[in-house]
């Protein structure tokens, strides 16, 4: 409010901070964007993997210890240690980095935006990663066997599954694909408009020291440390979110691969 | 006399209820995971990773109602 009174701060709405003008060919930067995190991403591990060497070097030692990462704490530890579960080690590793690429944009200088926040990326990922447990359960199990494992799980007292039957019905086959989508998307369009806050608000403070320093050089430092700090937390949400993608889709295809 | 007069948009209020309702539940939510989760592993600390892993899963569960309040405050217009 002491700010806001006429001088020109000016923080931009959502509608302003998520809009971009297309680039012809019906391509924006968000496009864009996601052409170049899967450029990169597909980049990296055909690098890595190309002259494999018992040693490592170079991109293969920056790799190696993610591919070890994804195989041992993502797939053994949450789909088990078979040979039909170690088949998406490739799938969940490229999902990682290609969501992780996604959303390090954020904090890129001179890109500063993360094309996971908007929706339509993360919409179409979980809409992918539906039809794959899906698939992949009716392969494994038999289309019976499968519906019949989610919908009327064993165990309980028939009368319960008046209750449980739509309960799964519902949390499998539109919460869980609907929550992997606003999950990733809602963090990091949270994330940007923080870090825009932030920002705004460093470079109006201190544009306006050298006019009227009167209040302002009070704010300043907590303004800039909050911008660098929360810069800081974004690389690490970046990170936990493609992370959580990934082993969510883990614990959906495990699912269906071993029944409920 | 007016003592004081708010002018605006009366669904500006019910965004930042929303949201703020929404994150009662799941703020608690995740302390108790996180809570629970370093009690596993200061007991058991060769079961760290497990819990670790566990916790993550259980807070992304949980932050889903949050978030979706998050959302429903851009919906509201």
């Amino acid at each position: 409010m002491l700010l806001a009174a006429g001088n020109g701060l000016h923080i931009p709405t959502t509608e302003e901070l998520f809009a971009w003008p297309t680039l012809g060919f019906g391509l924006n930067k968000v496009g864009l964007l996601y052409i170049l995190a899967a450029v990169l991403s597909a980049i990296i591990w055909i690098v890595a993997s190309r002259k494999q060497q018992l040693v490592p070097k170079g991109i293969q030692n920056l790799m190696e210890p993610l591919y070890t990462f994804i195989r041992e704490q993502v797939v053994i530890e949450v789909m088990g240690n078979r040979p039909d579960a170690l088949r998406y080690v490739p799938f969940l590793g490229t999902l990682f980095t290609f969501i992780l690429f996604c959303n390090i944009f954020e904090v890129i200088p001179g890109i500063n935006f993360p094309p996971t926040a908007r929706m339509a990326g993360p919409a179409f990922l979980a809409i992918m990663v539906w039809f794959v447990f899906n698939v992949q359960g009716i392969i494994s199990q038999g289309v019976g066997h499968y519906f019949k494992g989610i919908l009327f799980p064993p165990g309980v007292p028939w009368p319960i599954y008046i209750l449980l039957t739509p309960i799964e019905l519902v949390s499998v086959f539109i919460v869980r694909p609907l929550t992997l989508a606003v999950r990733l998307f809602a963090n990091l369009v949270a994330g940007n408009t923080l870090l825009a806050v932030f920002l705004i608000f460093t470079a109006y403070t201190f544009s306006q020291i050298w006019k009227d320093p009167s209040p302002l050089i009070a704010i300043f430092p907590f303004a800039f440390a909050g911008a660098v700090g929360m810069m800081g937390f974004e690389i690490f949400v970046a990170f936990i979110q493609a992370f959580i993608f990934t082993i969510l889709t883990a614990v959906y295809v495990g699912e269906s691969l071993h029944g409920h | 006399m007016i003592l004081a007069e708010i002018t605006g948009n009366i669904s500006s209020v019910g965004k930042g209820l929303v949201y703020g309702l929404a994150a009662i539940g799941p703020g608690i939510g995740i302390g108790l995971i996180a809570a629970s989760a370093i009690d596993a592993s200061a007991r058991q600390p060769e079961l760290a990773g497990q819990s670790r892993t566990t916790m993550f899963l259980g807070i992304a569960f949980t932050e889903a109602l949050a978030l979706f309040g998050f959302v429903l405050s851009f919906i509201i217009s």
